[in-house]
């Protein structure tokens, strides 16, 4: 059987299912005899402690696997199986209604969470989950139900899930995990920016899928095609066996272009750089022949806690991947953009209506100064160490930019009273994602060092496309002429400034546009690690001078399909 | 020891004005209970705050027995009459 979803990250995997789904655990209610009623308190206490013991196992390995961060979920489960009306309700419940312990439990914990859920608070919903989660942990420790656990298989699984978080994502163990695939998503969704940055291939938007496999099936994973198979005939499984050879094979022939530099056939020079989330990104990257760092997703850092990083924490996030880079290679760090389809509990923000068109990313942070001074402060002090640059995104307005770099004057004035070292030439651009800024890069250009053309934004925006939606997906298109002709004014209002062009959306390691990218003058391109070395590969048989004549035929086309059929007869079918 | 505080934060008493209330009552040895409405809970319990859900405005009677209790009380009220946000 074969399902057809969305290609999130690009491979191929075969191995069982594993399904990461919320099981469900049949609970009996029994009456308990006055006479044993103190010994099934103690029952439940017991087994509450030896939980608490292994959540502190387990905080203890994510820990050292993940870092503190990863860790904390962990705390806050242990603080739950601690709490006084917790625990105590439940052992009010054991003795006065004389029930077992899974049943006392189960009813307890079900009016919190159904009390949690009602309210109209994202942290209250998400405090709901934890509660959910601790309780199918004791009730599993009480009634001795076994779970399937990554553990139990010899091999690396294909995980199943009906969405995966961003940080589900991040905790994925990839010696047990070789490849995911969820019922829905998209390929711009985080779960799948995610995968193409951790390499590891992922098929999204299966609809039903996890409903339909069983643990255990063998699954075969196209992330190139967006396919899955189950339970697969061996005539399949040994085809795609060939395939991932030939795929590793081709894996060792770009791997020899990893230290080149990217430089085409006619000599021209273009920077060749990779969109990363966290330090270890930075790691990867660079095994992946990236030149340096064209956007650091600060948001990141925010993300999965439940209070803002600290600016020490971030200045060592920053420092350890300007110092990846050798100090020398390029790391541009985008302030923090939140808000939109990425929520951070503890900021306690309002439900919005539109909220891409909302109370997000630089319009946050120059409402919420203190928090924005302090990551612009660790970002000063980080520049210290490296080559790094900064960008703000979401600006529309020349306005917006002025706001943010008064702040970062005011910072840079600060730090300097202090004596604390920082780059005070500190290149300092904005991302291009708002076509209101498109139209005035020429008046934008003026007052920053560069443009960071942020496509994902600017074809949503500029096309009034949703891209997550599935069902108007095929609007969104990169090769819209609108979009090219915004990306086009923008190149050459840098250029005629001195200024350098970079582009970090998709669009920028997508193989087709390169060369038409390329032809329009856009200097740097920043994509996912794993796409890097395929695109060098690409430049270096490209001319520019010719590409140049084809970004001016591409300019005169009247739609994506024209445009696209061009570019593959003239340039892709031509290599 | 017993006194009757008011709820000023915008919000209420919900998600981590509530652990910050149940981990100032935790830094105390003595019991400590909040009665809102006749409902009384420990106030070193996050989950039993939450679920008091005292909204901006309400009173709540801060109890507080045993040792250092005249400290724990004012600590406890201070929590609740802070606005977060």
């Amino acid at each position: 059987m074969q399902w057809k979803g969305i290609g999130a990250a690009p491979g191929y995997a075969i191995g069982p299912a594993f399904l990461l789904l919320e099981e469900k655990i049949e609970v009996q209610k029994r009456t308990i005899p006055q006479a044993e009623i103190e010994r099934e308190v103690k029952r439940f206490s017991d087994h509450t402690s030896l939980a608490i013991e292994e959540l502190e196992a387990l905080r203890e390995s994510t820990r050292q696997k993940m870092g503190e961060k990863q860790a904390e979920i962990f705390s806050a489960h242990i603080l739950l199986l601690q709490d006084p009306e917790f625990i105590g309700a439940i052992e009010a419940k054991i003795r006065t209604e004389a029930v077992n312990a899974e049943a006392a439990l189960q009813e307890v914990a079900d009016s919190f969470i159904a009390l949690f859920d009602s309210m109209d608070d994202e942290y209250m919903r998400e405090r709901a989950a934890d509660i959910r989660d601790i309780r199918n942990r004791l009730l599993r420790k009480l009634t001795g139900a076994k779970t399937a656990s990554l553990d139990d298989f010899n091999e690396p699984v294909i995980l199943l899930a009906h969405d995966l978080t961003p940080s589900d994502t991040a905790q994925l163990d990839r010696s047990k995990v070789s490849a995911f695939a969820t019922d829905i998503g998209g390929r711009t969704s985080h779960s799948a920016i995610m995968a193409r940055s951790m390499d590891i291939p992922a098929v999204v938007g299966l609809k039903e899928i996890t409903a339909n496999v069983k643990p255990g099936d063998i699954l075969i994973l196209d992330g190139s095609e967006g396919l899955v198979y189950v339970n697969p005939s061996p005539d399949l499984v040994a085809a795609y066996k060939a395939k991932a050879e030939r795929e590793s094979a081709q894996k060792v022939l770009l791997q020899q272009l990893k230290d080149e530099p990217s430089v085409t056939a006619d000599g021209a020079r273009v920077e060749l750089v990779a969109n990363i989330g966290n330090p270890q990104d930075a790691v990867l990257a660079k095994e992946y022949g990236a030149e340096g760092v064209g956007l650091y997703r600060t948001e990141f850092l925010y993300m999965g806690r439940s209070a803002l990083p600290t600016e020490d924490e971030q200045f060592q996030a920053y420092k350890a991947v300007a110092e990846t880079f050798g100090g020398t290679q390029p790391v541009v760090i985008r302030t923090l953009d939140i808000g939109g389809d990425k929520e951070l509990p503890y900021l306690n923000l309002p439900k919005e209506m539109n909220p891409f068109l909302g109370y997000r990313a630089i319009r946050l942070c120059l409402d919420r100064t203190e928090m924005f001074k302090t990551q612009l402060r660790a970002i000063l002090r980080a520049s210290a160490f490296g080559n790094i640059k900064m960008m703000y995104p979401m600006i529309s307005s020349l306005h917006e930019l002025r706001q943010a770099n008064q702040l970062l004057a005011e910072v840079k004035e600060e730090l300097a009273r202090e004596g604390i070292a920082y780059n005070p030439t500190m290149e300092v651009g904005i991302m291009i994602e708002i076509p209101s800024a498109a139209m005035i890069a020429d008046q934008l250009v003026k007052e920053v060092d560069f443009f960071s053309i942020g496509t994902n934004d600017l074809i949503q925006y500029t096309i009034a496309v949703d891209r997550m939606n599935e069902k108007i997906s095929h609007l969104y298109q990169p090769f819209h002429p609108a979009v090219l002709r915004l990306i086009q004014h923008v190149i050459q209002a840098a250029h005629s400034a001195g200024k350098w062009v970079g582009m970090c959306g998709e669009m920028a390691g997508n193989l087709t546009a390169i060369p038409l990218l390329l032809g329009m003058g856009l200097d740097e391109f920043s994509m996912s690690a794993s796409s890097i070395l395929r695109a060098r590969h690409l430049v270096k048989q490209l001319d520019k001078g010719r590409m140049k004549e084809i970004a001016r035929h591409v300019m005169t086309l009247d739609s994506s399909e024209a445009i696209v059929a061009y570019l593959q007869e003239h340039v892709m079918d031509k290599l | 020891m017993e006194k009757v505080f008011t709820v000023k934060n915008p919000t209420g008493l919900h998600a981590r004005p509530a652990a910050k209330l149940a981990q100032t009552a935790n830094s105390y040895p003595c019991d400590i209970y909040l009665v809102k409405d006749g409902k009384q809970i420990n106030a070193k319990s996050v989950m039993g705050l939450m679920a008091l859900a005292a909204k901006q405005g309400e009173q709540l009677t801060v109890i507080t027995s045993g040792e250092k209790e005249a400290e724990a009380l004012e600590a406890v009220g201070a929590v609740i009459e802070t606005i977060f946000e």
